[in-house]
């Protein structure tokens, strides 16, 4: 193969993925539109009886219809109520069975963390999995509020469609019936299936304790075990992220093979991506759904593309000190690039790809280190988070936040030509508009609060692993890893302290639950208005214009709210690399 | 609904979840991976006789010059503290560690006309990475067939039978399993016992 041509190879691999992607969207659409709806196909019918168990658990007077405060109260107790119950297991954990290795108690605030972080589908993880969490821990605590809280994510994104849906109506749907149908019929099937092949692949699933071996040449070798393919399947399906071991999906026990790899990546976008063709098939207008889908892609390729190429061209500091003596090019058996931090099974497109998607959605696995990531690329990781995970985004949170950026859009289109703004056939009002554009910024806001406190406070700036413009960029990414519920990191960075658990905490609670309460508000306001029929003077949200205008209007806003601090993180750093300079 | 009611339907929905979510599905997935994957559900682990010699999917440190080695760990190859090193491609750390490591495999590795690849020098993300590519194994092919009195087309042979291919063709490297290969390798006869059997 001639040498020029090797980087058609990175590019063939994430055409497709893409490719994949498109292909996937509608059949997953149309699924997703059919069963959360509550006619499942014929092929799930017999989980009818799953949701019966649901209803029946709930009492059926509780199955009907709610109002937004209803829904709101509903979402909140329920959540608030998980998190107590993995608190707790975490908290006597020593006490409890499936502890093979004995490990003690959770320390409160590191508890509190986990427990918040895994109930706001963020996963963020300041310990080492090995040697904190036990089998229990991690299956009924963990895993169960990566199911829940995924879930929490698609009924709040029904709620919203609920609301542009409706006519002159007092309610949004029914929290309970949201939340069994989207476990019943989406998330564990599709967890069943996915933990097959990933057992298959090699990922294991066992209760033993870890085994000792006495490796080939004469040393001793602790390699832990446990149920790991049941968590993984809901770890990426949930976009919840969080390991069970400390090196995440890079773990050959995570993610053994290239194929694993690749469904990991399906598995993260799948339903995030079905989800924004579902929202056209509600609105009985596809195009709908197609519009932001393109705004989407356009998004996510850009952001592939730099990583991509930051990561092929690799490391000039590494190559420039070592040009004689070290092979940093890439040819047919060997690869190229920034290879720190990185598997070999998945070289640096699927690498790109992972890094993209984890923060593109609201996901934050990794199968790469991502405090090893050339700046820029760090810089694309950043920004995704920071856009407030739309691109796909996360498991419904992904869709509503989306939706917000639409209204947010069409009200700025509004601006222009000097009409009221419409979407979808709802008028957008003061009170829609106000509750929109507080619950896009409530997270950007959190996040710069989180990062300039992380900065200021002299314990905070210990934690820092990396001096320079990195180590800003450490703090920068925690605060924003929280405050958007991704979950990923710059693992640099000590978290495991006070400060930190207590404000990533925080960090994740007021950006995972004060957007979700406007957005429940929106779709009550929304839900009451009257249909207003479309004219020749609506602004059309279908065609490339609007598609356009609506990735110009979440750049803008991402870029006026994170330019200045991105800007003091990878922006100096990457000018500084390229200058030679090392810290 | 009132607030009490609000947190007895949670706490009834919340429990009906913990046991189908939290006990039932990870035990269905046990069940089928004991029925249909026993080897891998188990770890992927190697034994011989009642000796576990570590797991396929797990790297483990060789140093002998007659062993292939695998991708650097920035966690000693401790399964119990999986990572990687985190370094800032700025660090200054990052290139010292660096001129360490190229330092040792030049020494180890007398090849002065080829370069040292740079995955034997980066460390890997997990510091478990059980692979390394096939450029990176004939690479070492020297020093082990030099440290094993073998000829090098016998050991040749033996990366290149080991070699996987990308997925596809295109997703992925060609990746060769050290664990493996070394296993193989401790398992290849002396050259004149070979030559006896011919």
């Amino acid at each position: 193969m001639n040498p020029n041509l090797y980087f058609l190879k990175p590019v063939a691999e994430c055409a497709f993925f893409i490719a994949l992607i498109l292909i996937a969207a509608k059949p997953v659409g149309l699924y997703l539109y059919s069963s959360l709806n509550g006619n499942p196909s014929r092929l799930t019918a017999p989980l009818r009886r799953l949701e019966r168990l649901f209803r029946r658990a709930a009492g059926a007077r509780f199955l009907e219809e709610q109002g937004w405060a209803q829904y709101g109260k509903s979402v909140l107790v329920f959540n608030a109520m998980g998190i107590g119950v993995l608190l707790l297991l975490e908290l006597i954990q020593k006490w409890l069975p499936l502890n093979p290795q004995r490990l003690g108690n959770v320390p409160f605030d590191l508890a509190f963390n986990t427990a918040v972080s895994f109930g706001t589908n963020t996963n963020w993880q300041s310990y080492v999995p090995e040697r904190t969490m036990s089998y229990l821990t991690q299956m009924l605590g963990l895993a169960v509020q990566n199911f829940l809280s995924a879930t929490t994510g698609i009924a709040v994104a029904l709620a919203l469609i609920r609301g542009f849906i409706r006519k002159e109506a007092k309610s949004i749907g029914n929290f309970w019936v949201d939340l069994s149908r989207s476990i019943v019929y989406v998330l564990l099937p599709l967890s069943l299936l996915f933990s097959v092949v990933l057992l298959w692949q090699g990922v294991p699933q066992n209760f033993g304790p870890s085994v000792q071996a006495t490796t080939l040449e004469g040393d001793t070798q602790v390699i832990p075990q446990g149920p790991v393919a049941s968590q993984e399947a809901i770890k990426e399906l949930g976009t919840n992220g969080g390991g069970f071991f400390n090196a995440n999906s890079s773990h050959p026990y995570e993610n053994p093979t290239p194929l694993t790899n690749l469904l990991e990546l399906l598995a993260i976008i799948l339903i995030p991506a079905g989800l924004i063709y579902a929202f056209g098939k509600m609105t009985g207008d596809i195009r709908q759904g197609r519009a932001l889908m393109k705004a989407v892609l356009v998004l996510y390729a850009t952001g592939l593309a730099v990583v991509v190429f930051s990561e092929w061209r690799g490391n000039p500091l590494v190559q420039k000190e070592f040009a004689a003596i070290v092979e940093t090019g890439h040819s047919q058996y060997q690869p190229g690039g920034n290879l720190e931090g990185k598997e070999e099974r998945f070289g640096i497109a699927a690498s790109s790809l992972f890094t993209t998607s984890t923060t593109a959605t609201s996901c934050g696995a990794v199968n790469n280190m991502h405090s090893s990531l050339a700046p820029m690329s760090g810089f694309v990781a950043l920004f995704n988070m920071q856009l407030g995970e739309i691109v796909f985004g996360g498991v419904g949170s992904g869709l509503y936040m989306l939706i917000l950026f639409a209204v947010v859009t069409v009200f700025i289109a509004g601006l222009m030509v000097g009409r009221t703004p419409e979407y979808l056939g709802k008028k957008i009002g003061p009170l829609e508009i106000k509750l929109t554009v507080l619950a896009v910024l409530v997270s950007s806001i959190m996040i710069l609060v989180v990062a300039a406190a992380g900065s200021l406070v002299a314990g905070a700036k210990a934690s820092v692993g990396n001096p320079g413009p990195h180590g800003f960029s450490e703090i920068l990414y925690a605060a924003t890893s929280a405050a958007a519920n991704n979950g990923s990191a710059f693992a640099s960075l000590n978290a495991n302290t006070l400060f930190w658990n207590i404000s990533l905490a925080l960090a994740m609670l007021v950006g995972r639950y004060v957007p979700i309460i406007l957005t429940l508000r929106l779709a009550g306001a929304l839900a009451q208005r009257r249909y207003t029929a479309v004219t020749s003077g609506s602004f059309p949200t279908t065609g490339w214009t609007f598609v356009l205008l609506l990735v110009a209007i979440i750049i803008l806003v991402g870029g006026l709210t994170f330019m200045p601090a991105l800007t003091l993180g990878p922006v100096v750093e990457h000018l500084m690399m390229l200058s030679g300079s090392v810290f | 609904m009132t607030m009490k009611t609000q947190w007895l339907v949670s706490a009834k929905v919340l429990a009906l979840s913990l046991v189908l979510l939290g006990i039932v599905y990870p035990l269905v997935i046990f069940v089928a991976g004991r029925a249909l994957f026993p080897f891998r559900a188990g770890g992927s682990l190697i034994k011989e006789g009642n000796r576990v010699l570590g797991s396929d999917l797990i790297a483990q440190d060789f140093s002998l010059p007659g062993h292939f080695q695998p991708r650097p760990s920035a966690c000693s190859y401790d399964p119990m503290s999986s990572g990687g090193s985190n370094l800032a491609p700025t660090s200054a750390k990052l290139l010292e560690i660096y001129g360490e490591r190229i330092r040792k495999l030049r020494l180890a590795n007398p090849l002065e006309e080829v370069k040292v690849p740079l995955e034997l020098v980066a460390a890997s993300a997990s510091g478990l990475d059980p692979h390394i590519s096939l450029g990176a194994a004939l690479w070492q092919l020297p020093r082990v067939a030099r440290a094993r009195s073998l000829p090098r087309e016998r050991i040749e042979a033996l990366v290149r039978e080991s070699a996987r291919s990308p997925l596809l063709g295109f997703i992925g490297e060609w990746r060769v399993n050290v664990f493996d290969l070394n296993r193989r390798l401790d398992r290849l006869l002396p050259e004149e016992e070979a030559n006896k059997n011919e």
